[in-house]
């Protein structure tokens, strides 16, 4: 029997707002215990919320980038449950109006084929708080620093049929929300986590099986193994002639299973009605066509003006559009470069930096490095100043912050030798001095030119001019 | 004396320093002593805290530097925050409750310079009809003490009643000012829903509670909802529209003014005295120029039952917060956390607040919220537009506020449906969210009777004036029983 996956998604992002969604306590991660939760975080009787508006802005922007529906009115929701790290007893949530409607994303498969994922809806809603058992014997602890932190829940259509293209999706959200700045995307530190359905039915069913929940999973890595281990789970189940129960489960990463948390009969009521402590959110057309406007270049776009207006491949177009930190990099490079060719800057980006980068643990914006001196260091490559080769002794240096590209090429005297007499001068004494060599390429052992050249380099420290030591060379062995 | 006074003699006496708000402060402190034992209106008194403020308010009036109100004694219900004491709301749950804020009417009390005399007794989360919910015991009606004062705010309602306090603050979802004010024979504006932030007063039912005043009279009412009215941004249900000088229309004519009369306000199970007073009272407005109508508001027999769903399911959710995890009562000895939020909450909670908390569950539950809150929500909508309709040919409304004068204590207790039938009257005017107050109409076997006038959203004016304008011609409103 071949089962098809039936997967969808609801992907929790944490939105990048400096205080909470309904109070005015802060929202920075890592504080002591409690230390930023205020009357209202803390639920005291009395308290009343209100709208932090920038989170309106952020949910409204993640929708239009995604082509979607925004609600002209909106309405929160309560959703009523008892938890210790609930506060108030119920979260403020959206339910049946909310802010983002129904919207798209596509994905490259790994085929390289595109896949529409359609997205159902995006909503607003508080975080929860936490609760802490570690180090507390006989008691649990109650941290409220997280309860209201602001949430945008992603919900998807159930489109992916596999492991790859559920973290395909994740990846390409991922990279969106941090493009448009509504969300640091931490994942360790719970800004992007998501929640898996998954089902099996039979290739070519119609209808979807039953599914399961899996809560909380917040790595791509994870996402992937609980994935695999539900569809063996699943599939052993059905092909023993079982019912898969719909439930909630979690993934534990360390045994790399996932486990029941409750079955659907216990799921809660949540009791949801619209929060009369908060109007409904009424958006204008004059404030979506403002968002419209403020709309940042989008991954997609950016890749494929890169490919068309720079002439980088896909390779390249792919990896520099990836991050806007990036392109903003490769860009300010290129317009300190003095006309070199943007693929040679995408190169140095793609290869030495990133691999310093990711040696020493760095994100692009601390690099040592910044996008105007790898541009100079670049436009001394297209000049002829240095080679290609040389540069990457240039790079060390800026990178231990040894002075400009121009100070350290003048330091180390590192300016490449382009005077014809001083060159040919040196292939004659190298000639002169290795006669069964020279004896050798002539009779056809052509290998031997890389060694010539490599004498030349030697004496010259790599500073000759490649392709003038080559044209040199080849005219003085032939001759 | 100077307890016969009203607020605004009072103020006028502290500001020609004739007397000073610290004697005018010790006199009600004195008063409350000797009285409050047998009515049990306060739940707390904060007498150092009284005469401090009270000494603060004398150095501004000295400095020129007053508003008319302060220096003014006042009590407050216990359902508004007050940071450093007590907060209790009428129940066990907060009875170790010391409120770390101010609600923004306490706030704005205290920047007007009155002095919080303490926090009055009240029906348990503002739930009841006779303040016979509270943990702290039943509050009595000065005029009776065997009767109840109406309730949520019975104990406002009994303090200034036996003018043990000169004016106090109260709360009222359904009827919570109004119908105590009747009872108990004195003047209860509850304004416009939005009008007064609810921002620290503790939540009944979000979409109804409203902050308002009792008073000796609606001249007084209108002194203090010109302190406590506005706009707030720590409550997004508070309205942004312009507050004006209530006391400036008070006097103003009734010539040409139009009441309505309301026909299913007036039909049978209406008490005969109650039903003769009201009547006297439209001979004497015909009098002072105003003109009556009949009108309808046909959805009025539908408005209690809306309103014990509305009010439950939002306090279901309101109440969720005492669980015992964070503040409040907590159970001895949980044993795992279900025993803890069940004990904590049965042991907590009074009877009628159960009761409600699993009303509103019930009525919110999946397959049920359809056919009870979402019907509830589109009744409230015709009783609004009832209203809304009427108000096109009319200035204000005027019906009885309740169906009888005070009923005993006990009377009516085990029945809750006849407790929730004593707010008939005044139910659809939060539902609708219009300002009304209840003003004293006459005695039934020396009991008060109240009329209540009902107005426009926002036009609080026109309601203080036509009350006022009754109150320059009767003198029901000073009258208080003789023992106090």
């Amino acid at each position: 029997m071949t089962w098809e996956t039936v997967i969808g998604l609801e992907v929790h992002v944490q939105l990048a707002t400096k205080t909470k969604i309904f109070s005015g306590a802060s929202t920075a991660f890592g504080a002591e215990p409690n230390t930023q939760a205020c009357a209202v975080d803390l639920g005291l009787p009395g308290v009343l919320p209100v709208l932090n508006e920038e989170t309106v802005k952020l949910a409204v922007t993640f929708g239009l980038s995604v082509g979607a529906q925004i609600t002209k009115c909106s309405v929160f929701a309560r959703k009523n449950y008892f938890y210790p790290d609930l506060p108030k007893g119920y979260q403020i949530s959206q339910h049946n109006l909310p802010i983002v409607g129904e919207g798209k994303l596509d994905i490259t498969l790994d085929d390289g084929a595109t896949k529409t994922i359609r997205i159902t809806r995006a909503h607003l809603e508080e975080d929860a708080g936490k609760s802490l058992h570690e180090g507390l014997p006989n008691v649990s602890g109650v941290d409220l620093n997280r309860a209201g932190t602001p949430l945008l829940e992603i919900v998807s259509e159930p489109d992916m049929r596999s492991s790859s293209e559920a973290v395909a999706y994740l990846k390409k959200l991922h990279q969106l929300v941090r493009y448009l700045g509504i969300s640091d995307g931490n994942m360790q530190e719970g800004s992007f986590r998501c929640d898996v359905n998954i089902s099996l039915r039979k290739m070519g069913a119609d209808t979807f099986g039953t599914r399961a929940e899996i809560k909380n999973v917040n790595s791509f890595k994870f996402v992937e193994q609980a994935i695999e281990y539900e569809i063996d789970r699943q599939k052993e189940i059905l092909e023993n002639g079982g019912t898969i129960i719909q439930e909630t489960r979690q993934y534990d990463p360390d045994e790399n299973i996932t486990r029941s948390l409750r079955s659907k009969e216990n799921a809660p009521d949540y009791r949801y009605f619209p929060d009369p402590d908060l109007l409904p959110v009424v958006v204008s057309d004059a404030y979506l066509a403002s968002i419209l406007e403020t709309l940042p270049e989008l991954p997609w776009h950016k890749r494929d003006r890169l490919k068309q207006d720079y002439d980088l491949n896909d390779y390249d177009a792919e990896f520099i559009s990836g991050q806007l930190a990036i392109a903003h990099y490769f860009e300010a490079a290129l317009k300190n470069a003095n006309g070199a060719k943007p693929k040679l800057i995408a190169n140095w980006i793609a290869g030495e930096l990133s691999a310093f980068l990711n040696k020493h643990n760095l994100s692009i914006e601390q690099s040592p490095i910044n996008a105007k001196q790898l541009g100079e260091l670049v436009a001394r490559i297209h000049d002829n100043t240095i080679s290609n080769n040389i540069a990457k002794q240039v790079f060390e240096a800026l990178w231990n912050k040894a002075g400009s590209v121009d100070e350290i090429i003048e330091e180390k005297g590192l300016k490449q030798i382009t005077d014809t007499g001083a060159i040919e001068k040196m292939i004659d004494t190298i000639i002169a001095n290795n006669p069964n060599q020279v004896a050798d390429y002539r009779a056809g052992k052509e290998k031997l030119f890389g060694f010539f050249v490599g004498l030349v380099m030697k004496e010259t420290k790599g500073k000759a001019n490649p392709a003038q030591l080559n044209a040199l060379l080849k005219q003085k062995l032939q001759s | 004396m100077m307890h016969e006074k009203s607020i605004s003699e009072l103020s006028q006496l502290l500001h020609d320093k004739k007397i000073s708000s610290k004697e005018l402060t010790q006199h009600f402190l004195n008063r409350i002593k000797q009285f409050d034992k047998a009515l049990n209106s306060f739940i707390t008194v904060t007498e150092e805290n009284a005469l401090k403020q009270a000494d603060n308010a004398d150095k501004k009036i000295a400095a020129g530097d007053a508003h008319p109100l302060t220096g003014i004694p006042i009590a407050q219900k216990d359902i508004f925050c007050t940071q450093g004491v007590k907060t209790t709301c009428g129940s066990k749950m907060l009875d170790n409750f010391i409120a770390p804020y101010d609600a923004t009417v306490i706030e704005k009390c205290n920047a007007t310079g009155l002095v919080m005399l303490g926090k009055t007794n009240m029906d348990e989360f503002a739930m009841g009809s006779s303040n016979e919910t509270s943990f702290y015991g039943a509050v009595k009606n000065p005029w009776d003490t065997t009767r109840t004062p109406g309730g949520s705010s019975g104990g406002s309602a009994a303090a200034v009643a036996s003018r043990i306090a000169p004016i106090a603050t109260g709360t009222d979802t359904g009827g919570s000012i109004r119908q105590p004010a009747a009872l108990s024979g004195i003047t209860g504006l509850k304004p416009t829903y939005g009008r007064v932030s609810r921002y620290g007063m503790i939540a009944f039912a979000s979409s109804l509670d409203c902050g308002g005043v009792l008073s000796q009279s609606a001249q007084d009412a209108a002194l203090l909802l010109n302190v406590i009215a506005g706009h707030d941004k720590k409550d997004s249900t508070s309205i942004h529209h312009d507050v004006p000088d209530y006391t400036k229309t008070l006097t103003d004519s009734l010539k040409g003014r139009v009441i309505g009369l309301p026909e299913e306000y007036f039909t049978g199970g209406l008490n005969s005295d109650v039903e003769k007073n009201i009547q006297d009272s439209i001979k004497l407005y015909e009098k002072l120029g105003a003109t009556f109508k009949k009108i309808s508001l046909p959805h009025t027999d539908l408005a209690t039952s809306a309103y014990y769903v509305i009010a439950p399911a939002e306090a279901s959710s309101n109440l969720a917060r005492y669980d015992g995890v964070r503040y409040g009562y907590r159970c001895n000895h949980p044993k795992n956390l279900e025993d803890l939020y069940k004990r904590s909450r049965s042991e907590g909670f009074g009877e009628e607040v159960q009761r409600r908390i699993m009303i509103g569950t019930y009525v919110l539950s999946s397959g049920f919220y359809d056919a009870y809150y979402l019907k509830a929500q589109k009744i409230r909508r015709l009783i609004r537009d009832d209203f809304m309709h009427a108000f096109n040919d009319v200035d204000c409304i005027l019906t009885p506020t309740a169906p009888t004068p005070a009923f005993k204590l006990g009377e009516k207790s085990q029945d809750p449906v006849a407790m929730y039938l004593s707010d008939i009257f005044t139910i659809a005017v939060n539902l609708a969210g219009l300002p009304g107050i209840s003003i004293p109409a006459g005695f039934s076997n020396a009991l008060p009777v109240g009329l209540q006038l009902i107005g426009k959203p926002f036009d609080e004016a026109t309601i203080l004036n036509v009350a006022h304008q009754f109150q320059l011609n009767t003198d029901w409103h000073k009258s208080f029983p003789t023992e106090y």
